[in-house]
């Protein structure tokens, strides 16, 4: 099997192939987590690390386990993987770690992670599997953090409101108030905030392809006339 | 889409959407006339607002979708839902509040669904929940009614207030605002007190609230001019007001200081705006003609569910957008039989 280039790899997991906007995998976290931009980056983070550990793993072990018992495995390896980070934040980041709640040990039933060692990681190489994981989880970090900052101006008028949580307490000053006096649009932070910014998102990424395809075309026609001047 | 016409005799067909919205405007009128002299001038302020908000709105919706904009608009579906919003909204309200509510109305409820016809919530109910779940302090400066010896704010004042904020002086807010009935009989009941001594207090008329069972008097002629003109199907609102009637009567028969008459819940809040004018919308209503009376049913049913136990003082709102996503269903499974149909297993199967 040919191994697919690096930079289709990223193409694919930050863009055209988004578990967030393209694959809509992983909704429940996303939606449940993204209230404010830090939440939506300490989830994210999490969830990438957990998808480039469990990735490179299920690669390394790719030529050893047997087809027949292969998803028990993957699923072995991603709980161990995310009960590590489980751990980990709630000894260095327990404020976040007590705000994000169930959604940090559910990490283990995001399909995503699951998808990506099945689809991906048990066919490939460990280097790929490792950028596929990178990419993979970058653009679900991508979507959360742009969800977060969109849910969290609109619904309180700030930006990295809490960072505190995530880098200590130097961040405490970190945040930006927009609008000085905003009375806050609670709709935006509450779930039905979480849809309608989510196919917001989606819409305007299906516009942008709509824009890329049609330039596209245009340059295939153009290229004759070109030539035959 | 035009049809040729071949040979007589001929039923003329005249009632294009515009003039059934217009007409239904007019039925509003009795209502509005009421509301505007018992609440003063903050009712005008919100509908003007409301309803620039919502033309705006759809004609920027239409213009990035690529329709029609001025053949779509004169269809005045949007001035509707402008009016109706305003009409729910408290006097009191600052300028962005029906202006926010609106753009949510007629861009996310409406136009992002694909425009009258298609929406599968009532646009004006969505604009007002998105408006109560959001800023639930400011939806609650209902200005006291008229007749109680109260200062009430002239024109001028009241445009004053919804822009910048500013009240004549000497003029409190406290002063001016006053809890609705449902508002204080649910708080009072909340604490122990008899029905029979709140309801003594001078901010309770006949039957509803001072002034409120005006408003609800005038939008139930409105109304029945609707059915009498056929703009409406009167399974809907009797539906609504027969189960909110049955189910008032029933527990205010088993104790008569614990929950209001039946009259008091027909006549307070929005129950005749709801009954006449907002669940019977053709587009998110049910369809089928026990449906209607099956949806009207559920509202009424889910209303007394909300305004007796339910954290909010009325619940038309939140009734109707419940039974919109119920009316597929129930128009699935009360599908009028075909004649010929076996009986049996007619209906939708």
């Amino acid at each position: 099997m040919t191994e697919p280039s690096y930079a289709s790899i990223a193409r694919d997991g930050l863009w055209s192939n988004n578990p967030g906007l393209v694959q809509l995998l992983g909704l429940c976290p996303l939606l449940a987590t993204s209230n404010n931009l830090v939440n939506g980056l300490g989830l994210g983070l999490a969830t990438m690390l957990a998808l480039t550990a469990s990735n490179v793993c299920v690669s390394l072990i790719r030529g050893i386990v047997r087809p027949e018992i292969r998803i028990p495995v993957f699923v072995l390896v991603i709980a161990a993987i995310v009960t590590v980070i489980e751990l980990g934040m709630h000894a260095y980041l327990h404020e976040l770690y007590a705000v994000l709640g169930i959604f940090i040990p559910l990490i283990v039933t995001n399909c995503n992670l699951i998808g990506r060692a099945e689809a991906f990681a048990s066919k490939h190489s460990p280097g790929r599997a490792l950028v596929d994981g990178l990419m993979m989880g970058g653009g679900f970090l991508l979507v959360l953090v742009v969800l977060g900052g969109l849910r969290e101006v609109v619904g309180q008028g700030t930006l990295l409101a809490q960072a505190h949580m995530m880098f200590g307490e130097a961040a405490r000053g970190w945040t930006v108030h927009l609008v000085d006096n905003y009375r806050g649009f609670l709709l935006a932070i509450l779930p039905p905030g979480a849809f309608i910014g989510l196919g917001l998102i989606i819409a305007l990424k299906n516009v942008v392809d709509a824009r890329l395809q049609r330039r596209a075309q245009h340059v295939v026609v153009a290229q004759p006339v070109a030539a035959a001047s | 889409m035009e049809f040729p016409t071949f040979s007589s005799p001929h039923l003329p067909a005249t009632r294009s959407v515009s003039r059934v919205m217009r007409e239904v405007l007019l039925a509003l009128v009795p209502g509005m006339l009421c509301a505007w002299w018992f609440f003063g001038w903050g009712i005008v302020v919100n509908l003007v607002l409301a309803t620039l908000a919502c033309v705006l709105a759809e004609a920027g919706m239409l213009a990035a979708r690529g329709r029609p904009v001025a053949a779509t608009l004169a269809d005045t579906s949007a001035v509707l839902t402008g009016v109706l919003l305003a009409l729910a909204l408290p006097p009191l309200a600052p300028a962005w509040l029906p202006v926010v509510g609106a753009v949510f109305a007629i861009v996310v409820a409406k136009q992002l669904y694909g425009g009258l016809g298609y929406n599968p919530f009532n646009p004006a109910m969505i604009g007002y929940v998105v408006l109560l779940i959001s800023f639930p302090r400011e939806m609650t400066q209902w200005s006291a009614p008229a007749g109680l010896g109260n200062t009430q704010l002239g024109l001028l004042d009241s445009v004053a207030w919804s822009l910048y904020g500013v009240l004549p002086a000497g003029t409190a807010l406290d002063a001016l605002t006053l809890a609705t009935p449902l508002d204080s009989v649910k708080t009072a009941l909340g604490i122990g007190e008899m029905l029979s001594e709140i309801t003594r207090a001078p901010k309770f008329g006949q039957y509803g609230g001072l002034g409120w069972e005006w408003v609800n008097f005038g939008y139930l002629l409105g109304g029945l001019y609707l059915i009498y003109r056929r703009l409406i199907d009167w399974r809907i609102p009797v539906g609504l007001l027969g189960a909110l009637f049955t189910i008032a009567l029933v527990f205010h028969g088993s104790d008569t200081d614990a929950y209001p008459a039946p009259l008091f819940h027909l006549f307070s809040g929005a129950a005749m705006l709801g009954a006449f004018f907002i669940a019977t919308d053709p587009v998110t209503a049910s369809t089928t003609p026990r449906g209607r009376l099956l949806f009207g049913a559920g509202i009424g049913l889910i209303v007394y569910v909300i305004r007796t136990w339910g954290g909010y003082p009325d619940g038309i709102a939140f009734a109707v957008l419940l039974m919109n996503m119920a009316a597929p269903t129930i128009d699935y499974y009360t599908k009028p039989r075909v004649f010929g149909q076996d009986g049996k297993r007619g209906g939708g199967r």
